[in-house]
């Protein structure tokens, strides 16, 4: 299938055409957070605090970089699993988050959040890490930099593979096709 | 009966271990083993799914730009986990075998570029320097150092699995708890998978051999218990009836072997551990 080209900000309008199975290409600004930084941006949220980047039509790339080598933009760079920011992501939805970036299945509350707000969850295929840092042209330490590789990053991603599992719709590309090729039971 | 007392010991450096283990993390990180390439080949041969096949060309070009740019092949870059095998005549000198192999991992990863990915359990501060290492040392006859280098990524740890079966489980109890564990994992490891599974022993005996069967060249069968051989056929070919596929996206390849290996266990117990591997399988040896 030919990928469409998308880019971020995500609207409502264009998440809200992606359904489960699309190949995408996305290009814009996307900011990498994970297990600790994620706690971070909820009990900030739950405070009332500023977070350090703007959650509306936001994309977040679960995702801690290698270092980045003298003269290159970033190091070899790819998806974490992302069920172990499922706690806090139904809060960072409803806050504005469009958009997520991870390997893996989400929990029923993150599809049900996904469903309500109308957001997308992109999978990118885990360990090419090599071959995905050439899509990024752009990175910027810009939060919690204490954390090391957990450090909040704001990347510029250009064509970035993915495909959508979970889409506003409540669909889940994971469990429909694992349906689709299975053998008999086990 | 005459008892020897004078034992030529063979003197090796400390900081020939550190060179050595240092050069391997680097390596291990970097350049995929021929036999993990060859048998992701293979499965891109036998993959039906238009999606699987993308995947598998998209890891297999991954490898060969990780190679060429020396960049690590996962950003993963792991747990520095260290098998040694140490012959009994063997007297190391300028230093402790323990803090050499670490001063080894410590240079890797901070020369290599690779992510320190160590933390405190309960504050979650990284360790910075991706220490400690896990470190597992056997004593055997000898005057060799064989060391293997092995990175291994949080994703596929967190998804394995160990039980403390009952004997009546039986043979169908492991391969039922193999499956169920391959089963939940589901795309969250990074399939293609290759499963280790530690059978017998005690509980830690169990992970242990299940770790130690994910460093067999990927695909090679169980040879010394035919047993064995049968069950992996078995659940290689249950496993890819699970439509999984690469990268979770569907297909017909979810693993890429299942290695098992076996020691007898306590009247009472049937230990089974299940330890997940990536396609990403990363290990290095030498022997000095």
């Amino acid at each position: 299938m030919e990928a469409r080209k998308i880019k971020t900000p995500l609207t409502e309008e264009v998440v809200t055409s992606l359904h489960a199975g699309d190949m995408v290409m996305l290009s814009g600004e996307v900011y990498t957070a994970r297990d600790v930084a994620h706690r971070r941006l909820y009990e900030a949220l739950l405070k009332g605090e500023k977070l350090p980047f703007d959650l509306q039509g936001a994309v977040i790339f679960y995702a801690g970089p290698a270092p980045t080598p003298p003269g290159k933009v970033i190091g070899s760079i790819g998806p974490t699993t992302s069920y172990r920011m499922d706690f806090f992501t139904p809060k960072l939805i409803e806050n504005g988050l469009r958009g997520m970036i991870g390997k893996g299945n989400r929990s029923p509350e993150v599809v049900e959040a996904i469903k309500q707000h109308r957001a997308v969850y992109l999978g990118a295929i885990g360990g090419i890490a090599a071959l995905m840092s050439q899509c990024v042209k752009k990175a910027e330490l810009i939060a919690y930099e204490d954390l090391g590789p957990e450090a909040i990053r704001k990347l510029t991603i250009v064509d970035f593979p993915l495909v959508v599992i979970n889409d506003f719709q409540g669909n889940d590309l994971y469990i429909s096709e694992r349906r689709k090729w299975r053998i008999g039971d086990h | 009966m005459e008892i020897k007392t004078k034992t030529k010991l063979r003197r090796i450096n400390a900081a020939k271990i550190t060179k050595a283990v240092r050069k391997l993390f680097i390596e291990a990180n970097t350049v995929l083993g021929e036999d993990v390439v060859e048998a992701l080949q293979q499965a891109l041969s036998r993959e039906e799914s238009q999606t699987g096949k993308e995947v598998l060309q998209k890891i297999i070009e991954n490898a060969g730009i990780a190679r060429r740019k020396k960049m690590p092949i996962c950003q993963d870059t792991g747990l520095a986990v260290v098998f040694v095998e140490m012959g009994q005549d063997i007297h190391i000198v300028g230093g402790e075998l323990h803090a050499a192999i670490e001063e080894g991992v410590r240079q890797a990863y901070d020369e290599g570029y690779l992510r320190k990915s160590v933390c405190d359990p309960f504050t979650r501060k990284n360790t910075t320097d991706n220490l400690p290492a896990i470190i597992h040392v056997d004593i055997v006859a000898g005057s060799h150092l064989k060391i293997i280098a092995m990175p291994k990524g949080g994703g596929s740890e967190n998804v394995s699995a160990a039980k403390m079966l009952t004997p009546s489980a039986g043979i169908d109890g492991i391969k039922k708890f193999v499956m169920d564990t391959v089963e939940a994992a589901g795309a969250n490891p990074c399939p293609p998978i290759i499963v280790g599974v530690g059978i017998g022993g005690s509980l830690e005996q169990a992970c242990v051999m299940a770790k130690r069967a994910l460093l067999r060249p990927v695909g090679e069968q169980n040879r010394i218990d035919e047993r064995l051989e049968r069950i992996e056929k078995e659940l290689y070919q249950s496993i890819n009836n699970l439509g999984i596929g690469p990268a979770g996206l569907g297909g017909r390849v979810t693993a890429l072997a299942v290695h098992i290996e076996m020691m007898p266990c306590h009247i009472a117990s049937l230990p089974v551990a299940v330890n997940i591997q990536c396609h990403v399988a990363r290990h290095k040896e030498t022997t000095l």
